[in-house]
């Protein structure tokens, strides 16, 4: 697992606000540059005025420190390995504390666009606070203006995005113009978009790869609105979705797997299939063991290895109706032979992980693995090494 | 105490049962029709059904059905009722239901062109054909074609297809030639253009085949079975009707592709009892499936008696023992279809109609598909016009010659037959679940019955779908693998 956020020491330090860096290992970028740039080094320290603010791995003597003419220098520990030229770091000089925002190599960036939201679902893994946080969307204008163009997808994520209201159709927009060929994924409960208003002013934007990522839990309004612990959420999730549609804006549908969804499972494919075949992807998600699922584990929690034919039958329903259909957050060894056409290696790199049994199966390239979470806290007994299949 | 709410929770002051024990959910317009004495199925408006139990459906109607029961949950979700907890059941019903009626909006789209009536076959069952060397008397003129060309181009549809029948029309060969021709250069790239030749093969050339390669021209033939049954229904000088059939599909399949070459059958009293090895004759010719067809009530399928030669129940008998054949083939990993059912389970599982002109209400009847007759009359459907040659023109519509666009198709008749055997409102199909799975099929009640409605009871169009439409839902309420392997007929 790779820590994202942590701590650093500072050794010089000449500004107090936070900022946006991009991290780069040359020293001999222009001078005229280097202000958006933090410059990190193992332990040369060669002359790096003019840097925003100069990261350091290893030891540096204070004659280095003075000799570089450097104003902001951090020493950062081992967790940040993973840096690499071109990332992106928010620096908060005031705490101490450096965060990895984005990840040039990362095909999983994510940003977070607040911690409010109203769903409280039983299985939250981003657990959402009551705190005014809307200060979040100005640097994540900023930090979209730092990514390079090339970058093939991003995600956004929360909390609820829409809560911004009309600030959020300015986020795509925005996003829209910085990166017209980067890919966007946000995440949202899609009840905002019961306004065909609201929707309108999404599909607006014309967008030109843009998936709005929202959970159905249920073809039973009752479930779905237990789930996400909110009464009114089935409906407006439904009409955001069918205004969406109307608003030609893409929407992908997600369920997660648990205890309180599997009784319906079957049924809620069946649902989409017959009234939300427009979607342009079904993703059937295992647990991720964060959050409030650490809370409701013994709700929640069933081995996936019980469901694997429930699970079977709901992707069948799906694909048998031409849906583009996904399996996140399972391993290979716990699914049924049928799905492995569907079967994808979802987990986010950073927090990706396999167990030891793992480590003599033959198939572990093809798995996706566990959540660092569910190695820590909950995961199948049933995990066994597989053998190669000899194809005929 | 925990932060979260129990189920129980959220599901308060929902259904029957709850609280104070009064009902509190609103029914849904929707329709049942008993399956077998303990089931009933019953259908929401926009074609979807579930099946229950007698004693669940006596207590949904009264409004006494438990919240908690999973017949109330699936009720719930398939749009049989609202309650506090859910209205959007309304909202997609409306988007359901449009855009099941879409096609109404679409007009006509298939135009079938008589070309001639002359054949080089002498089918008893046939409704239409004539054996002459007369060319003059039972040949569509150029002229007539011309007018028929754009009476079809008038239609507001963006793909119109085009099919050439008979008779034989490779016997009037040039014809469909210069017919298009004059379609493509008068529609201009406006419209997707489909043409299909429906031909017995017996007398395809090279020329035509290579014609058909250059200008994309589909072909449909005919074939009722093997060997000995093909000849004994389809008897030509020679007796090879089915030699020439099985050479030409070959040769049609090298010249177009395969996917461009499509066969029919016909069902006669002597096909009874051969399903298997008829569908087994479409295996070895490696088709993707069968259309297991009754024949239609009307010309000389009526006057030789054909027709009456085998019953709605002999028909129903020979069509089960060949979908269950179709199934077990499909067990044993080959993939093929029944293509009558694959169009009932596109209406019963998704909410796309297939088109298929029987199958419609309104009406397929000139909204579906219009015939242009060798003779230049109109005709509202290719059953309309084999009721003429007995003698009852009541569907002829006007003539290419005489006869504006508006005049044909605000035709008196056509528009009384429309609106009085629209399913939706005439009496025992309004109340029939299965109303959202068939059609309005005024000619041939005319036909029989000299009524655009038809008595249903006495009806054997009723009969025979009704059958259809229970035995598929008793298949897939029986077997899983059965609803999945019709679940991808229905795509």
């Amino acid at each position: 697992m790779l820590k994202l956020r942590g701590r650093t020491v500072a050794l010089r330090k000449s500004f107090q606000e936070p900022r946006l860096l991009i991290i780069t290992y040359r020293a001999d970028i222009p001078e005229r540059l280097r202000a958006n740039f933090a410059f990190l080094t193992d332990s040369e320290l060669p002359s790096s005025e003019g840097f925003a603010a100069v990261l350091v791995r290893g030891a540096v003597s204070d004659a280095q420190l003075d000799a570089s003419g450097a104003t902001d220098v951090y020493r950062l520990g081992d967790e940040y390995h993973y840096l690499d030229e071109g990332d992106i770091v928010r620096l908060n000089p005031a705490q101490d504390t450096l965060g990895a925002l984005f990840r040039v190599r990362s095909p999983n960036n994510t940003i977070l666009l607040t911690e409010q939201c109203n769903h409280y679902c039983l299985m939250c893994s981003q657990p959402p606070r009551a705190v005014d946080d809307f200060w979040i969307m100005e640097e994540v204008l900023e930090l979209i203006r730092l990514i390079p163009p090339g970058t093939p997808s991003l995600g956004f994520s929360g909390g609820e995005p829409t809560l911004y209201g009309d600030r959020f159709v300015r986020l795509v927009r925005h996003v829209k113009n910085h990166l017209p060929h980067t890919h966007v994924d946000i995440l949202t409960n899609g009840r905002a978009f019961k306004d065909q208003g609201f929707a309108d002013a999404l599909g607006d934007v014309r967008h030109p790869s843009l998936l709005l990522g929202i959970p159905l839990y249920s073809d039973d309004p009752v479930r779905h609105d237990f789930v996400v612990q909110s009464s009114g959420a089935f409906d407006e999730t439904v009409r955001g979705i069918l205004n969406l549609r109307r608003a030609n804006v893409g929407v992908e549908l997600r369920i997660v797997i648990h205890r309180e969804t599997l009784p319906r499972l079957v049924q809620t494919c069946r649902f989409i299939a017959r009234n939300l075949l427009f979607v342009r992807h079904v993703a059937l998600m295992g647990l991720e063991i964060t959050g409030f699922t650490r809370a409701n584990l013994d709700q929640l929690w069933i081995d996936p290895v019980e469901y694997r034919d429930t699970l079977s039958e709901a992707a069948a329903v799906l694909t048998d109706y031409g849906i583009n259909t996904s399996i996140y957050n399972h391993q290979l060894c716990l699914v049924n032979p049928d799905v492995y056409p569907i079967y994808k290696k979802s987990i986010s790199d950073w927090k990706n992980e396999f167990l030891d049994e793992c480590e003599s199966c033959e198939r572990k390239a093809d798995c996706g693995g566990f959540f660092s979470s569910s190695v820590q806290y909950r995961h199948s007994t049933n995990i066994r090494p597989m053998h190669k299949v000899l194809s005929a | 105490m925990s932060k979260f709410q129990p189920l129980t929770f959220y599901d308060r002051n929902g259904g029957a049962g709850r609280g104070a024990g009064k009902p509190s959910y609103e029914l849904m317009p929707f329709r049942f029709t008993e399956l077998d004495p303990q089931r009933f199925v019953l259908s929401n408006q926009a074609g979807e059904y579930l099946v229950l139990p007698k004693k669940d459906l006596y207590d949904f109607a009264e409004h006494r059905l438990d919240a908690t029961t999973e017949a109330y949950l699936d009720l719930r979700s398939h749009q049989f009722l609202i309650d506090a907890h859910t209205n959007v059941a309304k909202e997609l019903l409306a988007i359901k239901v449009r855009t099941r009626y879409e096609r109404v909006a679409n007009f006509t789209g298939l135009h079938i062109f008589v070309v001639t009536l002359r054949c080089e076959h002498s089918c008893p069952y046939c409704q239409v054909s004539r054996q002459s060397e007369d060319s003059s008397a039972f040949d569509m003129t150029s002229e007539q074609a011309d007018a028929a060309i754009d009476l079809a181009l008038r239609s507001p549809s963006k793909a119109i297809k085009i099919e050439f029948q008979g008779g034989e029309p490779l016997l009037n060969f040039p014809l469909i030639r210069y017919i298009v021709a004059e379609t493509k250069r008068k529609a201009q790239g406006s419209r997707e253009l489909g043409f299909v030749i429906a031909t017995n093969l017996a007398i395809v050339t090279d020329e035509v085949l290579e014609f058909c390669r250059e200008e994309g021209v589909c072909i449909s033939t005919s074939l009722d079975g093997p060997q000995d049954l093909h000849n004994k229904n389809r008897p030509r000088t020679g007796r090879d009707s089915y030699q020439r059939a099985i050479s030409g599909i070959k040769r049609a399949r090298d010249a177009i592709g395969k996917e461009n070459v499509s066969a029919l059958m016909t069902t006669t009293e002597a096909s009874l009892g051969h399903v298997k090895e008829i569908i087994d004759e479409y295996l070895a010719l490696d088709f993707k499936g069968i259309f297991l067809r009754p024949l239609s009530p009307y010309g000389f399928a009526i006057k030789t008696k054909s027709y009456r030669a085998y019953s709605v129940d002999r028909w129903l008998e020979f069509y089960k023992e060949g979908l269950d054949y179709v199934i077990e083939l499909n067990r044993k990993g080959i993939a093929f279809r029944e293509f009558y059912a694959s169009m009932v389970l596109k209406k019963m599982l998704t909410f796309e109609d297939p088109g298929y002109v029987d199958l419609m209400s309104p009406a397929g009847v000139a909204l579906g598909a219009i015939v242009y007759n060798y003779d230049g009359a109109v005709f509202a459907s290719d059953e309309a016009r084999m009721l003429a040659e007995m003698g009852d023109d009541k569907f002829r519509l006007g003539h290419v010659l005489e006869n504006t666009y508006e005049e044909i198709f605000l035709n008196e008749t056509l528009l009384e037959a429309l609106e009085a055997s629209f399913s939706y409102s005439v009496p025992m199909c309004t109340d029939c679940a299965f109303e959202p799975y068939c059609g309005a099929d005024p000619v041939q009640h005319w036909g029989l019955q000299k009524d655009f409605v038809g008595r249903k009871t006495e009806s054997e169009f009723c009969a025979r779908n009704m059958a259809i439409f229970k035995h598929l839902i008793k298949l897939m309420e029986s077997d899983a693998g059965i609803k999945r392997l019709f679940t991808t007929w229905a795509q």
